[in-house]
C-alpha cells in the first residue's frame, strides 16, 4: 500500500535546501522536530488552535501541525531558526526580550513568526490589527499585552530601519 | 498522492470509496484522521490541480473558484472583497491567519458542518457547486449540498471542483455576520448571510438570507428573503424579515446557547447583516 511508504521530499527551511524522508502522515511540525532537529516549533495542540508550531510556508504563516510533510516538495519555509541574522536578534525577538512579552516560553516561537510575518506585511499595524492577525496564537501565561506591546514596539523599529 | 488532473482523483475515489479522503487545506482533514473521527487509507492532495486551485472572476459569468482556493485570496483580494462582501467577511473569521492561509470554501462547504462559516455566504450568493465524478459533472446549488453535520451530496467517485457564484452588480451587497462569545477564533452560535440587490428607486429589487448554525444544515430562509422584494430597505422590513427567518431555524441547546437564545441570535442578525448588505450595495 502506497500510503506507507517513505516518500523523499525535497524542500528550503531557512534558505538551505533540506532532503528528508518521511510517512505520509506525517505533519510538517513532526518532520521539522523530530527528524530535522528543529524545535524550535512546539506542539501546543497538534489540532491548529494554538499556533505554537506557526512557520511560514511559500511566504504565508500555516501551522506545521496541520500541513502534511509530504506536501512541502519544492516549498519554501521559514521556521522561528531562520528569523535572527547570523547573532543578531530580528526586532520581534529583540522586542519579545526587552518587554518581557513571554512566561513560559512555549507559544513564544509561534508568537515570533507570526508577529514578523505581520508586520512585513504592515510594520504600522494598529493594535487592533495585531490583535486581530494573533488571534490564532495562544498565550496562557502573559495575558497578551505584553505581546502586543512587544509587537507594536518591533514594527516602529522596523519603520526606522 | 498529489494527482495533476481531476480525473485521476475520481478514478482513485471511484477504486478506493470510503478509504480514500481529499485534502485541500488540511485544517479539518488532518485533524480528523488524527483524531480518528475519519479514517483513510489513502489521502489525495488536490492541489496540484490547476482546476481546484485557480479562481477567476468575470463580469459576464461571475466568480469562479476552485474548490482548494485558501481563504485569504477571497478578503485580500481588493475587488473580490468588495463584489462578494458576505465571503470576504465568512473567509476572514474562519480560524485565525494561519488557517485561512490554508483553509478553502469548498473544504468549508464539503466538511459540511452546520455551523460553517462560509456556507450560508455561499447560500446568500446563490452559489453553485461544480461536481465532477464518474458520470461526469453535476452541479448542485449551496443550500442542497448539505445532507446533515458532516455530510453532503457527493458520491462515490465525486469531488468539488469549484463553486460558481454569480457575476454581482454595483447595486447589490453583501454581508456575513455570526455570534460568538469571544472576539474571534471561537465556533458560530449562530452565522447569518445576506445578498441584496437594489433597484434604480431605492427599493428592494431581490434578496437572499441564510443561517447557520441553527439546525443540522445551513440553511436558506426563503420566506424571509421574498418578503423583502419589493420593499423600501428599513428597519422595519428588516425586523419582518428577522421574525420570518427565525421560524425555520430550528436549534438545539448546547454550551453555546440554548434554543431560546439562537432563535433570538436569528432575527438580531438578519437584521444586522441586511443592514450591512443594503449600505454595501449602496455604496
Amino acid at each position: 500500500m502506497s500510503a506507507y511508504k517513505k516518500v523523499h521530499v525535497t524542500t528550503t527551511i531557512n534558505g538551505e535546501q533540506v532532503d528528508f524522508l518521511c510517512e505520509p502522515r506525517h505533519s510538517l511540525l513532526e518532520v521539522l522536530r523530530d527528524s530535522l532537529g528543529l524545535t524550535g516549533s512546539k506542539e501546543g495542540c497538534n489540532n491548529g488552535n494554538c499556533g505554537a508550531c506557526t512557520v511560514i510556508l511559500n511566504g504565508r504563516p500555516v501551522d506545521s501541525c496541520l500541513v502534511l510533510s509530504a506536501e512541502v516538495e519544492g516549498a519554501e519555509i521559514e521556521t522561528v531558526e531562520g528569523i535572527a541574522c547570523n547573532s543578531n536578534l530580528h526586532p520581534v525577538q529583540q522586542c519579545f526580550l526587552e518587554g518581557a512579552a513571554l512566561q513560559c516560553g512555549i507559544c513564544t516561537p509561534g508568537f515570533l513568526v507570526a508577529s514578523k510575518a505581520l508586520l512585513e506585511k504592515d510594520p504600522d499595524a494598529s493594535e487592533e490589527t495585531i490583535r486581530f492577525d494573533l488571534s490564532g496564537n495562544l498565550c496562557r501565561c502573559t495575558g497578551y499585552d505584553k505581546i502586543v506591546r512587544a509587537v507594536q514596539a518591533a514594527g516602529q523599529q522596523m519603520r526606522e530601519i | 498522492m498529489a494527482p495533476k488532473s481531476v480525473s485521476e482523483v475520481v478514478a482513485v475515489l471511484s477504486e478506493q470509496g470510503d478509504r480514500a479522503k481529499l485534502l485541500a487545506g488540511g485544517t479539518d482533514i488532518i485533524v480528523q484522521l488524527r483524531e480518528g473521527l475519519r479514517e483513510a487509507d489513502v489521502v489525495v492532495d488536490i492541489k496540484k490541480i490547476e482546476e481546484v486551485t485557480s479562481f477567476n472572476y468575470c463580469p459576464e459569468n461571475g466568480l469562479s473558484l476552485g474548490s482548494a482556493v485558501a481563504c485569504y485570496n477571497l478578503y485580500e483580494h481588493p475587488e473580490l472583497s468588495k463584489l462578494y462582501g458576505a465571503l470576504a467577511d465568512s473567509t476572514h473569521i474562519i480560524g485565525g491567519w494561519q488557517i485561512q492561509s490554508r483553509a478553502s470554501v469548498g473544504g468549508n462547504l464539503c466538511n459540511a458542518s452546520p455551523a460553517a462559516d462560509s456556507i450560508p455566504s455561499l447560500i446568500a450568493l446563490n452559489a453553485i457547486a461544480v461536481i465532477a465524478g464518474p458520470k461526469g459533472e453535476r452541479t448542485v446549488a449551496a443550500e442542497d449540498f448539505c445532507t446533515g453535520p458532516g455530510r453532503n451530496v457527493l458520491e462515490n467517485g465525486e469531488l468539488l471542483v469549484s463553486i460558481q457564484i454569480p457575476a454581482q452588480c454595483s447595486n447589490s451587497g453583501s454581508a456575513y455576520e455570526r455570534f460568538i462569545p469571544r472576539n474571534e477564533m471561537d465556533i458560530a452560535v449562530v452565522g447569518v448571510g445576506s445578498w441584496v440587490k437594489l433597484a434604480a428607486d431605492g427599493t428592494i429589487a431581490d434578496a437572499r438570507i441564510s443561517l447557520g448554525a441553527v439546525a443540522a444544515t445551513p440553511l436558506f430562509a426563503e420566506q424571509a428573503s421574498a418578503i423583502l422584494i419589493g420593499k423600501e430597505p428599513n428597519e422595519e422590513v428588516f425586523s419582518a424579515a428577522g421574525e420570518l427567518a427565525r421560524q425555520i431555524a430550528t436549534p438545539i441547546s448546547d454550551m453555546r446557547g440554548t434554543d431560546e437564545y439562537r432563535s433570538h441570535l436569528v432575527s438580531v442578525l438578519v437584521k444586522r447583516t441586511l443592514i450591512t448588505a443594503v449600505e454595501r450595495a449602496q455604496n
